[in-house]
């Protein structure tokens, strides 16, 4: 089936990844990047919680380095990709559009491990008392993830489809994405910004993948510092879930249309127009 | 192997393009018959890519009819796809895999698609050795050179053991040596395995050593549709002859050699040496037939002109 071919696709392009030193860079750069930054503020206690900096922040870090890192990562893939031929390659091939698509969910997907990976085991190792749930609390990370994946992939497919050009993925891409993250309440409590940049805060995923994320690693008090001292679970599961609705209603259509457009001369006249941009 | 069916396997009536009010194609017609193979030459801007593209399915027409293993591209299925192979010009993908990963994985999309005495896809090594690329196959396809990337373009595709195959400007970057090897293969397809072609090119050796026939597309219409041979005499002032008679060099241009060398000789016999008779090249043929048209401006030239 073209799924199980784009699954093995998806594999093989994590697996290239991993050994690619351009991206092994980026990993150790968020890692020790983030890492630091907890350090720093290790013995900062976190207002009416009495627990410190790195065991809050770090489950809203990782709540967002997994929203930017799945909605940049496909967007960035899909623009790059329908200019250097890959796309259309899949075009040329009977059901190749559902392999490449599939390719790119699994990829994005896996992606997320070495992400995890390189906060948390240091983590564990440089701060106490990350983890206060035990057990529950890393099963509710699983069912976050999941849904967060849900959420944000098929926005990142979109992005991707709809940019013009790669050069364009950052203006249309990342700087919305920063901004939304920068308001939903990673770094600092999302209730010190005015109401109205909360109720914005809300309406996007990052923000709920954040609480969720809380809610597996903080103690039942913390609930007090959200919204509404409580960690809303069911409200997380039901935005993520709508979040993640209106992605698989809109990508099949957005990315069948940009398939559609797809032709050798447009390849031709993205690799012109990029003569100056280096991969 | 032999085609599913009887008629042309490609058949374009009044196919018509036009981006906006510029109209790229106005009305082209040709038809390709199974196992032949057809080459599109033409100027730059004359529409070869965009013909291509629109039998591709790649591409909406603006009109006309267009028929290609019994369907209309537009509307081709994943069955139809999975007979039709397609090499384009502008490939820099998959930069981190290598050419054995690359045809194994993209093969494997055709596998449904065998048949009994059609077996899909081809073999990976088998593939590699016949587009020359063994001794690189498990290298990074970032790292092969233009030429071996354009012969991995091939590669994939033919990988689906296409019945048609369209292959836009396929030995632009080869060497001499590999465009050799280029045409070593496409006899191949052509005569083992009976796979229909058409391909656009620049170069008009490559038209001529490749081509069971040739069409000229000058000004998004076909003006010349034939064999090289065929073309050659249907431009006029064909033949050149020239001969040396007491010193003295001599040149006349006729659309009847034989008839005039045979004259030649009866009137001064011995005295005729250094003969030479000059078909004229398909250059020449090609480049009268697009001053041709451009002269006509836009309207059709006749292509029964001088001689036959």
């Amino acid at each position: 089936m073209a799924v199980g071919r784009g699954a093995r696709r998806g594999w093989t392009e994590f697996v290239f990844s991993l050994r690619s030193p351009q991206d092994q860079g980026f990993y150790l750069f968020t890692g020790v990047g983030t890492l630091a930054w907890l350090w720093f503020n290790r013995e900062e206690e976190v207002a009416g919680t009495g627990l410190l900096t790195p065991t809050v922040a770090l489950p809203g870090v990782l709540g967002a380095l997994l929203a930017f890192g799945v909605i940049i990562g496909p967007a960035f893939s899909l623009a790059m990709e329908r200019e250097d031929g890959t796309l259309l390659r899949h075009k040329a091939l009977p059901h190749g559009m559902r392999g490449y698509v599939t390719g790119q969910l699994v990829y994005h997907s896996l992606g997320m491990f070495p992400t995890f990976l390189v906060l948390l085991v240091p983590g564990f190792l440089l701060f106490d008392g990350l983890m206060q749930r035990g057990a529950v609390g890393w099963l509710t990370v699983a069912w976050v993830t999941l849904l967060a994946l849900a959420a944000t992939l098929p926005l990142g497919m979109v992005l991707g489809a709809v940019v013009p050009s790669t050069q364009k993925v950052g203006t249309w891409g990342m700087l919305p994405v920063l901004l939304v993250t920068a308001v939903s309440g990673v770094f600092y409590p999302v209730q010190a910004l005015w109401g109205w940049v909360q109720v914005l805060a809300q309406v996007f995923p990052v923000y709920w993948i954040g609480l969720g994320m809380r809610s597996a690693f903080l103690p039942a008090e913390a609930a007090a510092a959200e919204l509404g001292d409580s960690w809303r679970t069911g409200q997380v599961a039901l935005v993520l879930l709508a979040w993640a609705v209106v992605g698989l209603v809109a990508a099949p259509r957005v990315l069948a249309r940009m398939a559609r457009r797809q032709s050798g001369s447009q390849v031709a006249a993205a690799r012109e127009s990029a003569a100056q941009w280096v991969r | 192997m032999r085609p599913a069916h009887d008629g042309p396997v490609v058949a374009v009536r009044d196919l018509q393009m036009r981006y906006g009010t510029h109209q790229v194609l106005g009305g082209v017609d040709f038809d390709v018959r199974p196992g032949e193979v057809v080459c599109l030459l033409g100027p730059n801007g004359a529409g070869k890519t965009t013909t291509i593209e629109v039998l591709e399915g790649f591409r909406l027409r603006s009109g006309g009819s267009v028929d290609v293993l019994g369907a209309d591209p537009a509307h081709g299925d994943d069955a139809w796809r999975a007979r039709v192979g397609v090499v384009l010009q502008s490939w820099r993908d998959h930069a981190r895999w290598t050419p054995r990963q690359l045809l194994g994985y993209l093969g494997s999309y055709y596998v449904p698609y065998a048949g009994p005495g059609v077996p899909r896809p081809y073999d990976v090594d088998w593939l590699l050795d016949t587009v020359g690329l063994t001794a690189h196959a498990d290298r990074k396809v970032l790292t092969l050179s233009g030429g071996q990337r354009r012969r991995l373009d091939v590669a994939v595709g033919i990988v689906g053991r296409p019945e048609l195959l369209f292959l836009d400007e396929p030995t632009a970057g080869f060497d001499p040596e590999a465009r050799r090897d280029f045409h070593d293969l496409v006899h191949r397809l052509s005569d083992l395995e009976g796979t229909t072609v058409l391909l656009t090119t620049h170069d008009l050796t490559e038209a001529e050593k490749l081509a069971d026939r040739i069409l000229i597309l000058a000004g998004g219409r076909i003006v010349a549709d034939g064999s090289a041979d065929e073309l050659t005499r249907q431009v006029a002032g064909t033949g050149e002859v020239r001969w040396t008679r007491g010193g003295e060099r001599f040149v006349h241009a006729t659309a009847e050699p034989t008839p005039f060398v045979r004259g030649l000789f009866e009137q001064y016999g011995e005295e005729v040496t250094d003969l030479e008779v000059t078909r004229p090249s398909l250059e020449d043929t090609y480049l009268a037939m697009v001053a041709r048209h451009e002269a006509g401006s836009g309207s059709v030239p006749e292509l029964a002109v001088v001689a036959s």
